[in-house]
């Protein structure tokens, strides 16, 4: 008897537990991490927008969410390179006659000698970070709609400045398209209307620049932009009308019609709305131009004359891309880190003779700009590719402060500086450029006086006319190094014909390459997952 | 789960404080632990169950020559009660209950014997002596399966079974390590010599890409993670190998199937040794020594000979950094290191009570100074059988204490590059380009370390160069101490109503800790800027187990049914706590980032559901069917996108069963097998939730300024909401053979798998996600191959007894299929990084060629036969280098991999031997494509391989097919030498002395230090050693 109720006991005791189980546990198949944020919550707190908002300002800095490494934003190729500063600087200048660079890391030497092919890693990492910020950028318009945010119970004074947000992120997005229109000549294209997991359709260069222009009139004239210089870094109505001027300027290559008289309209604004001012003091240790790129830029006067800076912090933006870079890699032999800030050179970027030889009797002896070359030691001209001692030094961007202090990471690791990504010298020269380019709103007294405003401010003498052509020496003399020269140098038809730098075309002397150099492919990657895009001509 | 709590409790008793400082821990915590966890499940058991109506057996089993086989063991049929024989063959078993009994003797090697006894209660009852021959075919041998156990000629799948008689001997303190090189099909490859190494097992060529390639481990029937613990590079160092009894290794799907979505990349079924009813109590003691030393050094530059280098192609100042020194830092850093292995069981049984108690004490030094490592193990078994055998219970626990010493494992690499014209102790002797004053050389803590000086002539670490490869050993105390408590019950209770079904319940669990230090004293070279570390870091990983299920044996129609049909809840827990980073002092260097919810941790979550069932027919020992079916849940993927269905199949024709064959001795076994199936695979690894559309919160080192704050930003991440299984289909064909009475036999396999859906990082269409790549089901590959395996007992006799066995395997991988799209631009996703440079790949994943090929530029050679320096051949003929010139060039996957060894006996002398061979296999040799003179280091110059005297270039030519090396090899794993003494302490007593060498050679074309890499790039391995072991084995 006790046997069986034993037995009847574990079978009903088996029976039930299997029972219960079955019951409990289906609902644990829906695990949800606590660690992160679900967007419900976070679209809900303004405060949490603006945090949201700050990464698509941070991906021109970072490369991820752990800094300066680990989690990165995107892949296919090492963290470090991934940076959007980093590459749309190298793509900008290694590709002219500013920059060399010395590494034999992967495809980059190809960027030197204007060899690359549509498989380029770095060709693609651009071209992935501008559509990547993109994707954000439509991720955030599309969540803070006034329908979303109504639903979602933010109102009053929230809800309005959410609405700036949202503004400055349509302007992010400008600023990426322009550069896809610059690079790419066109793309692949989505608004906040695509949903997510949509393949883009192509937009050709002229269909591009329609709704970069139309996007960018509309925040001028509609959108709740901050005005000029009302918070450090944000994207406000001044960052606008700098990106209308440079669109505006290179409309010709863009779309076949010279709008300088566009151009000139929005020059203006700057110049006269936006309260910006050239940094003219200098101290015991740095020139006013230096000022403009050291680790306290965001704090001095320098900040007076910078309309959109990507800022860093060598204890709380770290990346391996952006201002390192752009600090580390130049440095090496005669060029030490004590005197850059940092622990230690990367001996990789140069310049080349056509940029050094722009000084000098040109501007005279005393020329700030021209006194960061360092040729101690250094072959003037570059006559390899590899070797760091082949070419002038640049000491332009530095991690040490207007007293000669280094950042604040005591590593040495990671810069202070914000990078100029505009700023009023390059609208000035812009203003010049159009008048002489015959745009309308403007006159050539006012030109000369910018161009002559920087070449003083530089310690420089000043010249008596100029002329169109003057205007890209000029150009390359003021802003060196800052990320414009391949636009410049293609505005002014000077980039794959008629003007050569060493190695260009794959010859120690440089050769003219064929005009379809003057756009990047798209990248065969992109186009292996998006049948929708054509391929640039030459490619 | 409220079931499962009592059994959880115990182990949070032993594991109380989840932030338990590591360091105070004593030996004496240490015995706490292994005492407390031996002590309180035999505690909690009842000392004996006493019962009435039973008796007891003994008798005494021999082999042919009539003398006594000890070790075979001798069961009840139908119980678990039974005995292993002592030294001289004898046996008792107690409290078998009354009545007509069967005894089933079996013994690996023999043929088994089934005998017939009456016991009457209260008596002893004495067999008839048993003589057993020699039979290495053992077909009658239980083979682990699945949710159970199988007759060797009664399985339909590909499964292979090493049993403890056959593993691999020697040092063996990886229970991996047992069967390497034993299995056709299966490739294990240690990540270098360190004390528990990581190991990557291959089953079959691997049927995933991006997703995990490693097989599923069954411990004692708990599938454990296979995800790592922070502080062990090898989570199986935490098992014992010495408690192991047998593995399984599940190769087809019919045998995988009922994994399911665990299982497509094979299943490795670990059985640990247990005691056993009515056994006597026996102890064992087994004690070895090992010593090991190195084999060979990476062939760089002599001091001399880098002095004439750098003099002939440095530039000044660079010639300025030399020297005077004759350092070979290689031999600075590495020892001979000795090795203690120790290890206590004690099996029986107490009344009804069978048991196994074990303990073991390793220690084992790494070649690298300051590497080592420390294993406190104790088991536990109990499997008693109640309700007159209607109610068994298997229940195991076993618990684990490693102490890593992990050593600086950065010296290794840095001892090939560190300047050998430098002194280890700053000084006269060290190179002093810039006129430092002897304090000033000695600030790194007295080590010699490169500087740089600026133009105010300071003075600053450079931090560009190697560091010193003996202050990275002295100077860094890097430990961890891992926990592991693993245990499950078994409970199988014979329903009364039916005769042949019965119920099983089965409750586990492995709960992980590992807690970590790091320090490095502020002043130390490899960390001077940031005045050094002193860091923690802390995972834990708790995972449970509730499976039950119902089984039924029976006759059915002409043939033998049994069925199984059941129901699996597992849930994996892993859990990582962040610390501050600090240095030396304890200051905070970059705090700690907390999780979004403001936390110190962040939990990561899998459960696992499923429902499984298996139909077993045999027909006359000759017609053999097997179906399985499982439909696995898992909460890595959207809800309707849970459920995944893993069918199988397979039939078996044994000829041997048929009249014909019968009774030829000729021919003792042939059955010709078929299987199809399906498994699954969802394991990304540390992607735990990729459907989910949520935002990661950046780090305090990753914030962005706007105006004068710094914003935490939230970043949308990529997800995909579709993404699912990914599903391995498998076609497999076996024969499986004896002959000549049983002395030949093995089994051949073809097989085919086809991955489809596969779990892919793969690039995704610019602006259609968040990111320009993600995981996605797309892509397939194919894996096929031919296994085979042959066992000759060459000689058999009296005296002398030989036997060798040899598997080899051909397997050919192929990606099939790798984007949406066939665009012919696909030229496929670079792979495999290398060191040198910044993010360079050397491989590629490319349709129509095997994962992982190397992708490199074809090198155009002089006239003398020397390299030309960046000169390749153009094969687009665009007159340009570039990418588009690369070839697709070899794989690091071997298309042969063989093993085999032999045993042989004369008297009590053995001798036995395992070879392992890969053939085909290519290695990017990376020390040697960093083998450049490079004239753009200033401060210091980098050493290396002897290869930069011959090739002559001056830069960098990563790419060049110059590296590609053929590293097929052949090693010698093992090679062992015993005698047993037999009963020399004493009566029933056994004492064997063995002497093994550990990779006694290895055969190889391949230049660097060991043919055998981990993915095929060679950047300097920790080595592996050659070692020599003394082993003492008593039996009480």
């Amino acid at each position: 008897m006790t046997t069986y109720l034993t037995r009847a006991l574990s079978t009903l005791a088996l029976a039930a537990g299997l029972s219960v189980v079955s019951s409990s546990c289906t609902k644990d198949l829906n695990q949800v991490p606590s660690y992160s944020a679900n967007a419900e919550v976070v679209y809900s707190d303004p405060a949490q927008i603006l945090q949201v908002l700050a990464r698509l300002y941070g991906t021109f800095a970072v490369s991820g969410q752990n800094g300066p490494a680990g989690s990165p934003d995107i892949s296919g190729i090492d963290e470090g390179f991934s940076n959007y500063l980093r590459q749309y600087w190298q793509i900008q200048e290694v590709t002219t006659d500013e920059a060399v660079i010395g590494w034999n890391d992967g495809t980059l030497p190809n960027l030197n000698t204007l060899t690359w092919n549509a498989d380029n890693e770095f060709v693609r990492a651009t071209y992935d970070r501008i559509f990547y910020e993109v994707s954000l950028c439509n991720e955030f318009i599309r969540q803070t709609s006034d329908d979303k945010l109504s639903s979602r119970g933010v109102t009053g004074a929230g809800a309005e400045a959410v609405r700036t947000y949202r503004a400055e992120a349509r302007l992010l997005r400008a600023l990426s398209y322009w550069h896809a229109i610059d690079l790419f000549g066109g793309g692949p294209f989505a608004t906040e209307k695509d949903a997510i997991g949509t393949t883009p359709p192509y937009r050709n260069r002229a269909d591009m620049f329609t709704f970069v222009e139309s996007e960018l009139k509309d925040l001028d004239a509609n959108g709740p932009l901050l005005a000029p210089r009302a918070v450090y870094a944000r994207a406000d109505k001044a960052v606008c009308w700098t990106l209308l001027t440079k669109l505006y300027l290179n409309a010709k290559v863009y779309t076949g019609t010279d709008r300088s008289t566009d151009a000139l309209t929005y020059a203006n604004k700057v110049l006269t709305q936006g309260g910006y001012s050239l940094c003219n003091t200098a101290t015991a240790s740095a020139s006013a131009y230096q000022k403009l790129f050291l680790a306290d830029n965001g704090q001095t006067d320098a900040r007076n004359e910078v309309i959109f800076p990507i800022t860093f912090d060598g204890q709380r933006t770290k990346t391996y891309g952006g201002m390192t870079y752009l600090v580390h890699a130049p440095v090496g032999r005669a060029v030490s880190p004590g005197s850059a800030g940092i622990n230690g050179g990367w001996a990789g970027l140069r310049t080349k003779p056509n940029l050094t030889g722009l000084f000098g009797a040109n501007t005279g002896p005393g020329d700030q700009r021209a006194a960061l070359f360092v040729f101690k030691g250094q072959n003037p001209s570059v006559d390899t590719l590899g070797q760091f001692s082949s070419g002038p030094l640049v000491a332009k961007f530095r991690n040490v402060t207007s007293a000669g202090v280094q950042g604040s990471d005591a590593s040495g690791d990671f810069a202070d500086t914000d990078f100029p990504m505009f700023r009023l010298a390059d609208v000035q020269l812009m203003y010049a450029e159009a008048v002489l380019r015959g745009g309308q709103g403007g006159n050539l007294a006012t030109a000369l006086g910018y161009v002559n405003g920087l070449r003083t401010r530089a310690g420089s003498n000043t010249v008596a006319t100029i002329a169109l052509n003057d205007i890209l020496d000029e150009r390359a003399r003021e802003l060196f190094w800052e990320g414009h020269r391949r636009t410049d140098l293609i505005r002014f038809g000077k980039y794959a014909t008629g003007y050569n730098w060493p190695f260009k075309g794959n010859v120690r002397g440089g050769r003219d390459v064929d005009a379809t150099r003057v756009l990047f492919p798209i990248p065969n990657s992109d186009r292996v997952a998006n049948a929708n895009l054509p391929q640039n001509p030459g490619y | 789960m409220a079931d499962a709590n009592g059994f959880f409790s115990l182990v949070f008793y032993l594991f109380p404080h989840p932030f338990q400082p590591y360091m105070k821990h004593s030996y004496l915590a240490k015995l706490r632990f292994l005492l407390l966890l031996l002590l309180s499940l035999s505690a909690a058991l009842p000392a004996a169950w006493a019962q009435s109506g039973t008796g007891t057996v003994s008798g005494r089993v021999t082999d042919a020559k009539k003398e006594g086989l000890p070790g075979v063991t001798v069961l009840i049929e139908g119980t678990s009660l039974g005995s292993s024989t002592n030294a001289d063959g004898t046996f008792t078993i107690g409290n078998v209950p009354a009545g007509e009994r069967v005894l089933v003797i079996s013994f690996v090697g023999y043929s088994g014997a089934r005998q017939p006894i009456t016991v009457v209660a209260g008596q002893t009852t004495t067999a008839a002596p048993q003589s057993l021959m020699e039979n290495a075919t053992a077909l009658g041998e239980a083979v682990v399966i699945a949710y159970g156990t199988a007759r060797r000629q009664d399985l339909t799948g590909a499964v292979e079974q090493i049993s403890e008689k056959q593993f691999v001997k020697g040092q063996v303190t990886n229970p991996e390590q047992l069967v390497q090189g034993k299995v056709a099909g299966v490739q294990i490859t240690t990540g270098g010599g360190q004390p528990g190494a990581g190991t990557t097992i291959l089953i079959r060529g691997g049927s995933s890409l991006t997703a995990s390639n490693a097989p599923l481990i069954v411990i004692d029937g708990v599938p454990v993670d296979n995800n790592g613990i922070a502080g062990a590079s090898n989570p199986l160092t935490l098992i014992n190998p010495n408690d192991i009894e047998s593995i399984s290794v599940l190769k087809d799907a019919s045998s995988t199937a009922i994994y399911g979505v665990r299982a497509s990349n094979g299943v490795i079924i670990v059985t640990t040794k247990k005691g056993l009813r009515g056994d006597a109590t026996r102890v064992m003691v087994s004690t070895q020594a090992s010593v090991a030393n190195i084999v060979k050094y990476s062939d760089v530059l002599s001091a001399d000979e880098f002095r004439a280098l750098v003099k002939a192609r440095g530039t000044t100042g660079q010639l300025a950094t030399l020297g005077q020194a004759n350092t070979d830092w290689q031999r600075e850093i590495y020892r001979t290191a000795y090795t203690s292995d120790n290890n206590v069981s004690v099996s029986g049984s107490t009344g009804m009570l069978p048991y196994r108690i074990s303990t073991g004490y390793l220690y084992q030094e790494g070649l690298l100074k300051r590497n080592d490592l420390k294993r406190y193990s104790g088991s536990l078994n109990l499997s008693p059988v109640l309700l007159d055998g209607a109610l068994r219970i298997d229940a195991n626990l076993r618990g684990s204490w490693i102490d890593n010493n992990f050593g600086a494992q950065g010296a290794v690499g840095s001892a090939v590059a560190f300047d050998p014209t430098q002194p280890v102790f700053a000084g006269a002797n060290q190179g002093n380009p810039f006129g430092q004053t002897a304090d000033q050389l000695r600030i790194y803590n007295g080590y010699t370390e490169f500087n740089n000086r600026d133009d105010k002539g300071v003075i600053s670490l450079n931090p560009l160069s190697p560091r010193n490869p003996v202050a990275l050993i002295d100077q860094r105390r890097d430990l961890s101490t891992v926990r592991r408590a693993l245990g499950n019950a078994l409970v199988t209770y014979k329903l009364p109503f039916l005769t042949g079904l019965s119920a099983s319940l089965n409750v586990g669990f492995d709960n992980q800790r590992g807690r970590g230090a790091i320090y490095v004293p502020a002043g130390a070279g490899s960390d001077f800027n940031r005045q050094g570390i002193n860091n923690q870091y802390s995972q834990d990983l708790n995972n449970r187990l509730l499976e039950t299920y119902l089984k039924y044996d029976g006759v059915v129609g002409p043939g033998k049914l049994e069925l199984l049909g059941g129901y699996s809840y597992q849930r994996f827990e892993n859990r990582s706590y962040v610390f501050n980073d600090n240095r030396a002092d304890g200051s905070v260097f970059v705090p700690v980032s907390l999780s979004y919810s403001n936390e110190n941790t962040y939990l990561n979550t899998n459960v696992l559901l499923a429902y499984f069932g298996r139909l077993n027919y045999n027909i006359g020992d000759k017609y053999l069917f097997t179906a399985t079916f499982r439909n696995d849940n898992t909460s890595r993927f959207a809800k309707g996108r849970q459920a995944g269905y893993f069918p199988s199949g397979a039939v078996a024709w044994r000829i041997k069963g048929e009249d014909f064959l019968k009774n030829s001795t000729a021919v003792s076994e042939l059955k010709l097998r078929a299987s199809y199936g399906q498994t699954g695979q969802q394991d990304l690894g540390g992607n735990y939730y990729p459907f989910l559309a949520n935002l990661t919160q950046s780090q305090l080192t990753s914030q962005y300024q706007l105006g004068n704050t710094f914003y935490r930003t939230l970043r949308p991440d990529q997800y995909n909401d579709k993404i699912t299984w990914e599903t391995t289909t498998t076609y497999d064909l076996g024969l499986d053979y004896g002959f000549a009475d049983g002395r030949v036999y093995g089994s051949v396999d073809v097989y085919q798998r086809d991955t489809k859906n596969l779990l892919n990082f793969v690039n995704i269409a610019a602006l259609s996600g968040l990111s320009n790549a993600g995981t996605f089901n797309v892509g397939n590959l194919t894996n096929k191959g031919v296994e085979a395996s042959l066992n000759v007992d060459l000689v058999k006799g009296d005296k002398l007894n030989i036997s060798v066995n040899a598997n080899a395997t051909y397997n050919q991988n192929r990606l099939t299929k790798l984007t949406g799209s066939d665009s012919p631009n696909d030229v496929g996703q670079p792979t495999g990084g290398i060191a040198g440079g910044v993010g360079n790949n050397i491989q590629i994943n490319t349709v129509g060629y095997s994962a992982q090929s190397f992708f490199v530029n074809q090198q155009v050679y002089g006239a003398n036969g020397k390299p030309l320096e960046g000169v390749y051949v153009d094969r687009n003929g665009d007159g340009v280098i570039n990418s588009s010139d690369r070839v697709r060039y070899k794989s690091a996957r071997p298309d042969y991999i063989f093993g085999g060894g032999a045993n042989m006996s004369y008297r009590g002398v053995n001798l036995a031997f395992t070879l392992r061979a890969n053939v085909g296999n290519y290695v990017y040799n990376n020390v040697r494509s960093n083998a450049f003179y490079d004239q753009n280091t200033s401060g210091f110059v980098v050493n290396r391989n002897r290869d930069v005297l011959n090739s002559g270039f001056n830069s960098a030519q990563y790419f060049s097919d110059y590296y590609m090396e053929n590293a097929s090899f052949l090693r010698m794993e093992n090679l062992t030498a015993g005698y047993d003494f037999g009963s020399l302490v004493g009566k029933g007593t056994n004492l064997r002395l063995s002497f093994a060498v550990q990779n006694l050679f290895v055969v190889t074309k391949y230049g660097g230090i060991d043919p055998e890499v981990q993915g095929g790039i060679d950047n300097t391995i920790y080595p592996r050693p050659r070692t020599f072991t003394v082993g003492l084995n008593l039996g009480i």
